[in-house]
């Protein structure tokens, strides 16, 4: 199994956000800035498209259910990274947590369109390569590329 | 099919971003679970929805759709309002439920997207 670590090598441009617990109103500015950030750099718009999507459903998650975390994307010459990691109270089973339906969302984030359980087989689906590690009361790691 | 023809047909109110109603779109996707718009919708879709908080234009926004029309008479607060004007999304409303305005719109030649 692929094991998460960030890779500083060859990185033309950072880009880094905080998100904040339940800030519900706010949930989706990170990928909103990601996105127009990508659409600036010519990036072809299937590869924003897959981003937004991954960003978003990653930021939708934090603000559900970290206690707070970040969102970094390394964009490379030949791929982008998305990097998500949070504090909070870690998924206790990932492959459940991976298959589609399965939610352990809040009514809050029900009533906002999400817990669905189609989140994190979302973030799967659009990337090409996807690494999860979670631990129990601590948080979870998320990496995420997509190859031009 | 032409957004100015589907408003005329379902009589929608124009709430925001009303140049968008020159604008095509090829299909129409009904839900109020985002995370399945997410997954399934690709672009120039109009996205039919009885949700109008912020996250269904953010939704929009990530997919680059250009309308969504909310359905069962439900208005979006100010806020929701202004960020889809900003990001040049056509808001529509009808009173009409979810099922009777995509039975109207289908009967009008509309069709879902294929999942």
């Amino acid at each position: 199994m692929k094991s998460y670590y960030k890779n500083d090598e060859n990185v033309a441009m950072k880009l880094h956000y905080d998100v904040v617990r339940d800030d519900f109103s706010r949930a989706g500015e990170a990928s909103s800035k990601i996105k127009m950030m990508l659409r600036q750099l010519a990036i072809d718009a299937n590869i924003q498209r897959r981003i937004a999507i991954a960003t978003y459903e990653a930021e939708i998650n934090l603000v559900i259910h970290s206690y707070g975390g970040s969102i970094d994307v390394f964009i490379k010459p030949d791929c982008i990274e998305v990097y998500i990691e949070d504090v909070g109270p870690g998924i206790e089973n990932v492959e459940r947590a991976m298959s589609k339906g399965f939610s352990t969302a809040t009514n809050v984030a029900r009533e906002m369109g999400f817990g669905a359980g189609m989140g994190l087989p979302n973030m799967e689906k659009v990337c090409d390569t996807f690494v999860i590690e979670s631990t129990l009361n601590v948080g979870t790691q998320i990496k995420m590329v997509v190859n031009y | 099919m032409h957004l100015k023809f589907i408003q005329e047909i379902i009589d929608a109110d124009v709430l925001a971003y009303e140049q968008g109603l020159d604008l095509d779109i090829k299909t129409a996707f009904g839900s109020d679970l985002m995370s399945d718009v997410l997954a399934y919708v690709e672009e120039d879709t109009l996205l039919i929805t009885g949700l109008t908080n912020q996250q269904v234009i953010r939704t929009a926004e990530m997919l680059d759709l250009k309308a969504i029309l909310f359905v069962r008479g439900k208005i979006p607060c100010q806020e929701v309002v202004a960020l889809a004007e900003e990001k040049k999304i056509l808001l529509m409303m009808t009173k009409e439920t979810l099922f009777t305005v995509s039975g109207i719109l289908y009967g009008s030649g509309l069709r879902g997207i294929s999942i």
